[in-house]
């Protein structure tokens, strides 16, 4: 109790899922194969950012999301399932930035963390779309603060200057670590049960504060967007499926399925 | 080839394969330490200015690499499946859970890349590299991480690994209630139930039931993954099972690239009339 003011910024991103079938139109996914949302793994984040607030006396959580106005709407589930107020930045800089890359995305971040002195910065470990798994770390590097990738377990009192995380390696084992403070750290899926947002919640979304920033308003010039790294192919891989499919109606299916096991030796 | 932490001497022997023509040892730590590795990797590459450079796409690999690459100020590509040097250099990466793959050229004179375990195959034989200690000062005020220790997560009654077969459930079974469908079909055929990451994520199943990167790696004779897509992760887990079958509305996921047999329906209709087939009886949902 008593404890001082504590900043938290959450990283959200909006990410395209796609449909089973889809086309491919030039370097993209035809738009109408694209269903956005919040990325998965940010979802968690949110979540933890959340219940580092209900657990603090004087918690501020901040989202701050790159993408366009359409984004707004995934934005608006993270306010309503309590993030206090959130940051979008977009403009016609990034608009035409053909490849976001991991560097672009932690400058464009560092901006704002320079202007918003968060305490700690939750990411999700990776987007669900591009899966590249990189921009929290970059963004640590950037700005100086301390970090840990892939957390799946969070303690932190609000005040203390080092929070205990625990980070999911490979093979069922976890690496439990000090991170000192300011740090970023990136959230694993499964670090706790996201909240869906309550009636109330999405009501009081609608008059929390979206922030539209362009890249000049957080002092960065369009530069920021230059990339060495450019997209020149996107295809369907060619199927390496050799599998022998079983069809007719689920009867069928589950009968010639049936008596595969048994022919390798299932019993019932 | 840089060693960094630990046995280094045991894993430079054991990495003097064919091709490699010089390993260098950095005896720093005996755990991971992504400060001590950040440093002692720019450390390295500001003496061998190396074009590329390789570092693995594992859970350190992605603690570190960002970081070493943001400071050097190189361009970073992670998890590549394929890496083609021509004019410039072009690396295979996919995209949305493995549906496209795409190529990324990089216009640059040096890079970073972090690849993905086992797409290439292994070095083999023995090399002749030279082997050196390389000394690194590590700021030590700028290590400001600390490993306290380490767990195994996932023990407990079950040892999926001990299965001969293995009815695993994915994200396709939709809800809590309907994992009573999966286990019937697992208690019908006499199988252990196992699955992927997002229903142990959910609470679904525990911790020990969870095949994958971050699970176990399983190599039963008969593996039935019932509505998984076929994640990487997944994949790394399950790939050395002797009859892969899957069940799966969707003919293009991933988990048929691996399957043996397959029913690309409904599991909801599929798994009932299997549990039928054996005799046994599908629970209402």
């Amino acid at each position: 109790m008593g404890e001082s003011f504590m900043k938290v910024l959450v990283a959200v991103a909006e990410v395209a899922d796609v449909e089973d079938e889809f086309a491919i139109d030039g370097l993209a996914i035809d738009e109408q194969y694209l269903n956005y949302d919040l990325n998965e793994w940010d979802d968690y984040a949110v979540e933890a950012g959340v219940q580092l607030q209900e657990a603090g006396d004087d918690v501020e959580v901040v989202s701050v999301t790159i993408g366009p106005e359409r984004a707004d709407e995934t934005i608006r589930m993270a306010l309503a399932k309590g993030v206090d107020r959130s940051i979008r930045v977009w403009d016609e800089n990034l608009e035409g930035t053909e490849y976001l890359d991991s560097g672009t995305k932690a400058d464009v971040l560092a901006a704002v963390v320079e202007d918003e002195q968060p305490d700690l910065v939750l990411a999700g470990v990776q987007s669900d779309d591009t899966a590249f798994g990189a921009t929290g770390v970059a963004l640590a590097e950037e700005v100086g603060f301390e970090w840990a990738a892939v957390v799946n377990d969070l303690e932190y009192e609000p005040g203390s200057d080092t929070a205990s995380v625990h980070r999911e390696l490979e093979g069922g084992v976890e690496e439990f670590t000090d991170v000192e403070l300011p740090a970023v750290l990136t959230i694993q899926t499964g670090i706790n049960e996201p909240r869906y947002a309550s009636l109330r919640g999405i009501r009081q979304a609608q008059s929390k504060e979206i922030a539209p920033k362009t890249l000049d308003e957080l002092g960065l010039d369009a530069s920021v967007t230059d990339s060495d790294v450019s997209l020149t192919q996107l295809y369907e891989p060619e199927t390496e499926s050799d599998a022998t499919l079983f069809e007719g109606s689920p009867d069928e299916e589950a009968d010639q399925l049936a008596e595969l096991l048994r022919d390798e030796g299932v019993e019932a | 080839m840089a060693v960094i932490g630990g046995d280094v001497d045991g894993f430079a022997d054991e990495l003097n394969r064919e091709g490699v023509d010089a390993i260098h040892t950095v005896a720093e730590g005996e755990e991971f330490n992504h400060d001590v590795y950040t440093q002692t990797v720019e450390a390295l590459y500001d003496e061998l200015a190396p074009e590329v450079l390789l570092l693995p796409n594992t859970v350190n690999g992605l603690d570190y690499a960002p970081a070493v690459s943001n400071g050097l100020s190189l361009p970073l590509v992670t998890d590549a499946i394929d890496v083609e040097y021509g004019d410039t250099l072009s690396v295979t990466r996919e995209m949305y859970g493995s549906k496209v793959e795409t190529v990324v050229e990089v216009d640059a004179d040096r890079v970073a890349l972090t690849i993905r375990p086992g797409e290439w195959p292994p070095a083999e034989g023995t090399g002749d590299a030279e082997i050196s200690q390389f000394d690194v000062d590590i700021d030590e005020s700028s290590v400001r991480s600390t490993v306290t220790g380490f767990q195994e997560v996932g023990g407990g009654d079950v040892d999926i690994t001990d299965a001969d077969v293995l009815v695993s459930v994915g994200r396709g079974i939709e809800e809590e209630e309907n994992i009573a469908l999966v286990e019937a079909l697992a208690d019908t055929l006499g199988a252990t139930l196992s699955s992927s990451r997002p229903i142990v994520d959910n609470g679904w199943l525990p911790k020990n039931r969870q095949v994958g990167q971050s699970g176990k790696v399983v190599t039963p004779d008969i593996y039935i993954a019932i509505g998984i897509s076929g994640a990487v992760q997944h994949v790394a887990g399950m790939k050395g099972a002797d009859t892969i079958v899957a069940i799966n509305t969707d003919a293009s996921a991933p988990i048929y690239d691996l399957a043996d047999y397959g029913v690309a329906d409904d599991l909801f209709d599929v798994v009932p009339a299997l549990i039928e087939e054996f005799g046994g009886e599908p629970p209402a949902l």
